[in-house]
């Protein structure tokens, strides 16, 4: 499975929000390949699952993955509760 | 034996990498992940340099064609397209200057109250490269470069986070995250003028705003669709005849002029995806350090951090920013004729967007609609006329045909230039 975050230059955010589900999937015990990248490179990178905050989350909704579209960028809880939601993994479990 | 090593080092692709293999392995990575991490910065390094002869070559016929057209210098503010094109020069400096810069950083956060961890690895990379540049045109070179340039990089990882922080509060409603990306200046100038003219209560957020532009925040397009309209502007000027018998080989020159405009964008992009490939074994290895050694420490995070909170703010900031920056340049032309050797700053598309947008977000949290139009429009003018000012201390870099963009870098880069020129 690959997650694939996204922003518009691919440099600072989406690297911080991969470093995040990195961490969450090891909690999770969920193997993934993560990566970050900008969005004109997203349109050519086959994943299964798109990371977004909302301002640009629907510039991925055609992408042909699931996307998680994100209200901040910062918030660990946030994103935990909607990796879940699409990876299947109670939250109660994490 | 030692001049063997010393080539090894001196070759800025291999010290970057030797950086990320320290860091792969105090984070006791497994040996096919230290291959793997140290090989692909290597490569990083070699991206990097092949996208700035792309971004380059294109950039040099903007400049014939402009000077060509309007007789005087013009400038591309593009920290990517400089940092490419300094790093041919400054690689090893900037390399140094960057690892013990990080190693400062954490010490600042460690003993002093200011606790910050600044986790934007490009640019801590553009600004260790221009401290490098700026050091070495003052005179200051080997051991005492290093030593004053990391101290100095740490100095900002630290300072530009502390001075965002109170309107980073506001913004976030809370304190536990910090603000790393080097426009600080202009952000907290723009929340300065948003608390004089506005009203926090009255966010832009309460009004509706068409959101048809945020195609924009594609960086590649955005770059392609502003250089274009510019690489045309000046492909008029200079003329059809001069365009096609010098520079084109004969290809219709509006064609030649949006060509080279989406080559600049195609430069940029692989100028991108080799610093991604830079950072992506350093910044972790760094975060990692830093939060084992600062505990306490907030991480200051890249711009777009405060987008999701006033996405209305990031577009109006945008537009407002980026209308001051052709009123700067305006400004800029019509005082060329009396200061021959002044140079034109051009409309840099990725600095009004990304910063513009930032010190929207921040004029609206000090001062609601008004702030984050008046904001965002000081902002425009001070990152057209701060470049200006830059380029006389960056020696050598100071002729290219692009420059820093965004406040900070100029900031720093024109204090400690002006204060070298004091000793030479």
């Amino acid at each position: 499975m690959k997650i694939l975050v996204c922003c518009g230059s691919g440099l600072g955010s989406s690297f911080m929000i991969e470093l995040n589900i990195k961490k969450i999937l090891q909690e999770m015990q969920v193997e993934a390949e993560v990566d970050h990248t900008d969005l004109s490179s997203a349109a050519a990178e086959k994943a299964d699952i798109y990371v977004g905050t909302r301002d640009i989350a629907g510039q991925l909704l055609c992408l042909g993955g699931r996307v998680i579209s994100l209200n901040s960028m910062i918030d660990i809880t946030e994103l935990r509760e909607k990796l879940g939601v699409v990876l299947g993994v109670p939250v109660g479990k994490v | 034996m030692l001049k063997f090593l010393l080539d090894i080092l001196s070759v800025p692709a291999v010290l970057v990498g030797l950086i990320a293999m320290i860091g792969l392995l105090a984070q006791k990575k497994g040996s096919s992940d230290v291959l793997k991490g140290t090989i692909k910065t290597i490569l990083g390094f070699i991206v990097l340099g092949g996208g700035a002869g792309i971004a380059v070559s294109s950039l040099s016929h903007f400049g014939t064609m402009f000077q060509t057209g309007f007789g005087i210098k013009g400038v591309v503010p593009h920290n990517e397209a400089i940092v490419a094109l300094a790093l041919k020069t400054y690689g090893t400096q900037t390399a140094l200057i960057m690892a013990f810069g990080m190693i400062a950083n954490i010490l600042l956060a460690r003993f002093t109250p200011l606790k910050y961890i600044f986790l934007t690895g490009h640019h801590t990379l553009y600004m260790a490269c221009m401290i490098a540049a700026i050091l070495v045109a003052g005179g200051v070179t080997g051991l005492p470069m290093v030593l004053l340039g990391s101290i100095l990089l740490g100095f900002t990882m630290v300072f530009f986070p502390a001075i965002a922080q109170p309107t980073m509060r506001k913004i976030t409603g809370n304190n536990s995250v910090g603000f790393g990306h080097f426009g600080t200046l202009g952000y907290v100038l723009s929340a300065w003028v948003g608390s004089l003219v506005g009203d926090p209560t009255k966010s832009t957020e309460d009004i509706k705003f068409p959101q048809g532009l945020t195609f924009l925040r594609d960086t590649s397009v955005s770059i392609a669709l502003v250089m274009g309209i510019l690489y045309l502007i000046v492909a008029l000027a200079s003329g059809q005849v001069f365009v096609e018998k010098e520079l084109s080989g004969g290809q219709n020159f509006i064609i030649f002029a949006i060509l080279q405009a989406i080559t600049f964008a195609g430069g940029v992009y692989v100028i991108l995806a080799g610093v991604r490939l830079i950072l992506a074994e350093i910044i972790p290895a760094f975060n990692g350090i830093a939060t084992r050694l600062v505990p306490d420490a907030k991480p200051a995070l890249d711009c777009p951090v405060v987008f999701p909170y006033a996405p209305n703010a990031v577009l109006i900031g945008f537009l407002s920013s980026f209308a001051a920056g052709i009123l700067g340049m305006m400004i800029l032309i019509a005082f060329s004729g009396s200061i021959p050797s002044l140079a034109i700053i051009l409309l840099g598309v990725v600095p009004h967007f990304f910063c513009g947008a930032t010190a929207g977000v921040f004029g609206n949290a000090t001062g609601g609609r008004r702030g984050a139009v008046a904001g965002p429009f000081s902002h425009g003018l001070l990152i057209t006329f701060l470049p200006v000012l830059l380029m006389p201390v960056l020696g050598d870099l100071g002729f290219a045909n692009t420059t820093f963009s965004d406040a900070d870098f100029c900031g720093v880069g024109i204090v400690l230039g002006n204060i070298l020129k004091l000793f030479m």
